[in-house]
């Protein structure tokens, strides 16, 4: 900022040490996921040559195995399904939700809105939701995916104060017109809420399609429910236990120089990547949209 | 006329308003249902902890026990005592590492070239988007016996035998708050870039006028103007002390290190759904819940008291 201070040699250092510590984070924060990149892209035969900083050969042989194992395209589809049908639920259902309680004439909704607030703070724990789950049915039901996560207090939250912001005479006049309260929040308050429904679409999405436990707790033996970030759970698990074992690399096996094999650890770096793909790609677009769901729910909270 | 023109009308307006309260009221009662099945009926679970529960049998031919299983939490003390020793280790070492996201904002803020900046935070909020089975993933085929760092630190000659941090129970406290602090830094700086946007630019040129410098004026404006968000995102996380999350603990548990990993939800779990004693594991996940209300309301009266302004 001003030319003054700049020639500060102390300020320099500053500067310089400021931006190699920021490289430094960067490195750590995207390394990881290039590491899993190339080495899933690496040609297997010579991965045991060290796989570092680019990939050793290239061959999509990994993949094709990967995706060719039994029940990896059905996880595929579980895990898309729930993503998608499960945030289409949330958004529905949140944005209504937000967009009743900005009603005035609703009778006790002062009292319907403290009762959704507190669900923030209070839950009944572990056990007594498993119980009721079970008792609803929901074990071994796909809506156990959709269902339970559909009202969200925090979405509600969001929602009802980007729409109490919206000026009122737009949908008054559409109320003048004997537009239905459903009209008014389909063809009006829908529309104007995009900014803020597409921000919780985004962390819904993300969410579903990083869920895992309710997975493995209400339908884990169940394959045909079974989703991507479940199956990948297992395969560490097995390799975690191996390695356990016999206190020696899972991936260990003896790696035939002439053709191509497929390795536990090729198998696990290649179901990471495509777990982790679909938000690799999303994410740089959605990216402005999280940062703003953060600065409404920090403005509330 | 007048008058029985505005009796003629008047009946009719609270019918017509009624009638709209109605038609609202039908339409949030559904959802209220949703809110009601899989938030308030959870708490009715409670009653389980007075009775000695098998799966199978119907609670009201279970045997009422009173308050035996709640006595048991002090008299299961080597478990109990370990759990919660783990549960105090990480909240207290996630509070040590509170002021690391502000300070990642100020260092940030300092950056001046704007791209660079924006791509700084938008790469390290990324890991705050991966799920916690791939942050496992990623651990693994880095830390693991035969993952990365060993070959390139056996390539080096630095070490002679494989290290595996990730079976290592010593380590897994500070291991552990790293992995979240990796998680969750760029994340939750971003907010404190948007405080700093907030602070008057004046008082950065006042200071500036006094001969302030860089460094002068982060510490004396910057620090001083993110205060009030710290103490408040500190304040809010006291009430979640312990329940310092499940995810992470269960995914990274193994034989080796399950002993020090154990936090209390992941013992919940075990005790519960593992050996299947559903009273017990209920009466320790009641008093979790009970111990984070009280902390939750504690602060928000002492915030009251001291800030004038309520935290929830």
């Amino acid at each position: 900022m001003s030319s003054k201070v700049k020639s500060n040699p102390l300020q320099k250092i500053f500067t310089a040490s400021n931006y190699l510590f920021m490289l430094l984070f960067v490195f750590l924060c995207l390394y990881p996921f290039w590491y899993i990149f190339i080495y899933s892209i690496s040609d297997p035969r010579f991965v045991n040559l060290g796989v570092e900083l680019l990939p050793r050969g290239f061959t999509l042989f990994l993949y094709r195995q990967v995706l060719a194992m039994k029940g990896i395209g059905h996880a595929l589809f579980i895990s898309t399904a729930r993503t998608v049908i499960g945030t289409l639920a949330t958004v529905f259902s949140c944005s209504l939700m937000g967009f009743l309680f900005t009603k005035q004439e609703m009778p006790a909704r002062k009292f319907l809105y403290r009762m959704l607030i507190i669900t923030m703070y209070v839950s009944g724990g572990l056990i007594p939701y498993f119980l009721l789950i079970r008792s609803y049915g929901l074990v071994n039901n796909f809506l156990v995916y959709i269902v339970p996560g559909m009202v969200s207090a925090f979405n509600v939250v969001l929602v009802k104060t980007f729409i109490e912001q919206l000026p009122a005479s737009l949908e008054e006049s559409a109320m003048l017109d004997g537009a239905s309260y459903f009209t008014v929040f389909t063809r009006i308050i829908f529309p104007l809420s995009m900014p803020i429904i597409a921000t919780i679409a985004v962390f819904s999405a993300v969410g579903q399609w990083n869920s895992w436990f309710d997975n493995y707790l209400f339908a884990g033996n169940n394959i045909r429910l079974r989703t991507l970030q479940l199956m990948l759970y297992n395969i560490l698990n097995e390799a975690q236990r191996l390695a356990d074992q016999m206190n020696n690399p899972s991936g260990g096996t003896i790696i035939d120089p002439k053709r191509m094999t497929l390795t536990p650890t090729g198998v696990r770096m290649t179901i990471t990547m495509l777990v982790t793909l679909p938000i690799l790609i999303v994410y740089p677009f959605m990216q402005r949209f999280f940062i703003k769901g953060i600065m409404l729910g920090a403005v509330k909270g | 006329m007048i008058s029985t023109s505005t009796v003629a009308i008047r009946p009719k307006r609270p019918a017509f308003r009624r009638n709209k309260g109605i038609i609202l009221l039908l339409m949030v009662l559904p959802l209220m249902v949703l809110v009601v099945m899989f938030t308030y009926l959870p708490l009715f679970g409670w009653i389980y902890s007075f009775y000695k529960y098998r799966p199978g049998v119907p609670l009201f031919d279970s045997q009422f026990v009173g308050l035996k299983y709640f006595s048991m939490l002090f008299t299961d003390s080597v478990d109990m005592l370990r759990v919660m020793k783990n549960t105090v280790i990480f909240a207290l070492l996630g509070y040590l590492c509170a002021p690391v996201p502000m300070i990642f904002a100020i260092l940030l803020n300092e950056i001046r070239n704007q791209k660079f900046k924006k791509f700084v935070q938008v790469t390290t909020t990324l890991p705050h988007f991966i799920g916690w089975i791939i942050v496992f993933s990623l651990s693994f085929s880095i830390f693991s016996s035969d993952g990365l760092l060993n070959d390139v630190l056996m390539a080096l000659k630095l070490i002679s035998k494989p290290t595996n941090v990730l079976a290592d129970s010593k380590a897994v406290y500070v291991f552990q708050t790293l992995l979240g602090l990796w998680k969750g830094l760029g994340w939750g700086s971003i907010i404190y870039l948007a405080a700093i946007s907030g602070i008057d630019q004046e008082i950065y040129d006042a200071a500036k006028v006094d001969g302030a410098g860089r460094f002068r004026s982060a510490l004396h404006v910057t620090v001083p103007g993110l205060m009030p968000t710290f103490i408040v995102l500190l304040l809010l996380s006291i009430g979640s002390f312990v329940g310092v999350g499940f995810e992470q603990y269960f995914i990274f548990k193994n034989a080796l290190t399950a002993n020090n990993i154990e936090v209390i939800d992941v013992y919940v779990y075990r005790i519960g759904l593992i050996n299947n004693d559903y009273s017990y594991g209920v009466a320790i996940g009641m008093m979790k819940s009970m111990v984070s209300l009280v902390l939750l309301f504690t602060t928000n009266a002492i915030s009251k008291r001291v800030r004038g302004t309520s935290i929830i």
